[in-house]
């Protein structure tokens, strides 16, 4: 996205109407704010640029800003879906106090393009209200002169709790610490007095540090270049025994794995095989990676690998190498996914049943990798074909059933029929190939020998063919 | 090297070897042998192939134990046959080739199938076979006499270890069970002397 000159503001669809979810400063200095519908910010301001907001990016970026902000605080956490909240007990000293280590902050965050806005105070509640209210240092000793000028709703309280207070008058902070407390309880509950008192440091409020999702990606590089495919192999085998020994201490599976290799003129070659279902195999991994690094053109020579599994799913510990269905499972699960690796992993597939009369939706094709087998229920009824092909059109048919068509240049005369079996079309699809309306199926045994499906749509009289019997 | 001795029911294809069908029944032979067969089955069809096997009419055990690989492409087509033949774990590899087999090609997916232990049956057009196949059957669907009954007429065009004969079989297409029809026919084989 080109950078924008002028009022620009992410756009969020909640309910049915769009608002604003993020502005920037010439934004809001337009006088539109946070929460704004998108309709009255037009009205305010027509020449706003908008944009969807995606939120899930917004959370990596979060995540990744919070792992970044970890060199101020080992407890970094997020503080919401817009915030980090860091613990700095005992680290300011080593950035020459509060004040230097707030300006370092914001001007690394500056020098990124981020607008941020940063608090320090002696409490986790301070720091969240004045963080979001222009910023700044509490010194210790005064909290409540530097945030009892803040509104209410910096309390973290909800919309209809900051409503309330402002109905009895009671619009900052400093008017609520010197109201009684008990009235207050009874009508709005107890949250909002724990809000005031985790805000004033009444009551205590840890920081605690979020578990960092496991990386699964090792690396090596190479004092010398390496560029034959042996040795190539040899550096993916020790970096397939991190990898693996990672897997296995978070207990997943790798479905795909990546390895990247750096040539000495800064070119990168990536070659990604994909499995068949997960797996923390080193030897039988490197087996699946032997035809992809083979067609790698090395150049004047690789110095640094990279491996690492971009798609990772659990998987429970499991006896290996035990009896022999283990190996035969193992074994398939490996001709699968070499098969897959060259054809396409859509391109191996199962047949699995569907809950349907329609021939063509009575089972699904689905990728073998993905889909465990399942048993066909057992069924009575009509017997069908061994061999199903979209519907070709019988020509010279005669009579019902026809005593005598012809299909695909040959002619057939009918020795025996059975039917008809009526199919009706399942009205909740609208599927092309069944506009014609209601098919009447024959099984027709003809003096030629082929034992065939024919079936006629009664609205248009037509005949088809639509499958071959053993 | 050792070969196997020829199996003692006619029907039954030689273990660890190729063999080739053609006609208009090869498909209801294949998963005839398919349901005879223990372990998982791969079916290739090319990806542009219209008839795809249909999961209620297979025999029983087979729906489940089916693989259907749907490669792009001749060449892709007989890498799969190699590699699947070549693969311990795999009852039978079922493949529709839609060019003819050279030799070469015949005799690569032989050796495949003794490396992997794997049984093999390539369905072919008319006249499209391999001469490296271990044998070549003829399948033709009959026309039944009684309602209940269908035929199917099963010959062996071509047999490295043996001789070629013809059975006419009534199967049902449900079972691996088959009933042979008792036929007059000539004679190929010769007479054996009383005793």
């Amino acid at each position: 996205m080109r950078p924008i000159e002028g009022p620009f503001a992410l756009t969020h669809r909640s309910g049915n109407s769009d608002h604003l979810h993020c502005v920037n400063v010439a934004a809001i200095a337009r006088g539109l704010r946070r929460g704004m519908a998108l309709a009255d910010a037009r009205a305010i301001c027509p020449d706003l640029a908008t944009h969807a907001a995606d939120l899930a990016a917004e959370a990596a970026a979060l995540a990744s800003l919070r792992r970044w902000a970890g060199r101020y605080a080992p407890m970094v956490g997020t503080d919401g879906t817009d915030g980090l909240i860091a613990d700095i007990s005992g680290v300011p000293h080593l950035f020459g106090g509060e004040a230097d280590l707030r300006d370092d902050l914001q001007a690394r965050l500056d020098r990124a393009g981020l607008a941020a806005v940063s608090a320090i105070a002696g409490t986790r509640g301070a720091a969240h209200a004045l963080a979001r209210h222009g910023g700044g240092i509490v010194p210790d000793g005064r909290l409540i002169e530097c945030i009892g000028h803040l509104p209410v709703t910096a309390l973290r309280v909800d919309h209809d709790t900051a409503e309330g207070l402002s109905r009895m008058g009671l619009m900052r902070i400093a008017d609520l610490i010197q109201v009684a407390r008990a009235p207050l309880v009874r009508r709005f509950s107890s949250g909002l007095m724990l809000r005031l008192d985790q805000a004033l440091g009444a009551q205590p409020e840890p920081v605690g540090g979020e578990p960092d999702a496991p990386h699964f990606g090792v690396r090596m590089t190479l004092p010398e270049p390496i560029g034959k495919q042996e040795d190539v192999m040899a550096g993916l085998a020790r970096l397939l025994d991190r990898l693996c020994a990672k897997l296995a201490l978070h207990r997943r599976g790798a479905r795909r794995v990546r390895l990247e290799l750096r040539r000495v003129d800064r070119g990168t070659v990536t070659v990604e095989i994909g499995l068949a279902r997960p797996m923390r195999d080193p030897l039988r991994i490197a087996a699946l990676f032997a035809k992809g690094v083979d067609e790698v053109d090395s150049g004047y020579g690789i110095d640094a690998l990279r491996l690492s599994a971009p798609l990772t799913e659990a998987m429970a510990p499991e006896q290996i190498g035990g009896g022999p269905t283990i190996r035969h499972e193992d074994a398939l699960a490996d001709l699968l996914s070499s098969l897959g690796n060259r054809i396409g992993f859509d391109r191996v597939l199962r047949l699995l049943p569907a809950d349907s009369l329609i021939p063509e939706r009575s089972f699904v094709l689905a990728p073998a990798a993905y889909a465990p087998p399942e048993t066909a229920p057992s069924h009575a009824g009509p017997s069908r074909p061994i061999t199903l092909f979209p519907p070709e059109p019988v020509t010279a048919a005669t009579g019902t059933p026809p005593a005598s068509f012809r299909w695909r240049r040959m002619r057939f005369t009918t020795l025996r029929a059975t039917g008809p079996e009526r199919i009706t079309p399942e009205w909740w699809f609208d599927d092309p190939a069944w506009r014609s309306g209601l098919r009447d199926y024959w099984r027709i045994e003809t003096q030629q020998g082929p034992r065939l499906w024919l079936f006629t749509t009664p609205q248009t009289q037509g005949w088809y063919m639509q499958g071959e019997f053993a | 090297m050792r070969f196997d001795p020829a199996p003692a029911d006619p029907l039954t294809l030689l273990q660890r070897r190729v063999h080739e069908a053609e006609g208009r029944g090869r498909r209801a032979f294949a998963l005839f042998q398919a349901a005879r067969h223990p372990g998982p089955l791969v079916w290739i069809v090319p990806s542009h192939a219209p008839e795809l096997p249909m999961l209620r009419g297979l025999p029983q055990g087979v729906g489940e134990r089916l693989h259907v690989l749907r490669p792009v492409g001749e060449t892709d087509l007989l890498w799969c046959v190699e590699e699947a033949l070549r693969a311990a774990p795999v009852g039978l590899v079922i493949a529709e080739p839609s060019s003819p087999m050279s030799l070469t090609v015949g005799r690569r997916f032989q050796l495949a199938a003794e490396a992997g232990r794997t049984t093999g049956l390539m369905l072919i057009r008319q006249d499209a076979g391999s001469n490296a196949t271990e044998t070549r059957w003829l399948c033709e669907p009959r026309p039944a006499t009684a309602a209940d009954s269908t035929l199917h007429h099963w010959s062996t065009t071509k047999n490295k270890k043996g001789t070629i004969n013809d059975w006419v079989v009534d199967w049902n297409g449900a079972t691996a069970a088959v009933h042979m029809v008792s036929q007059a026919r000539q004679r190929l084989e010769p007479a054996v002397a009383p005793h």
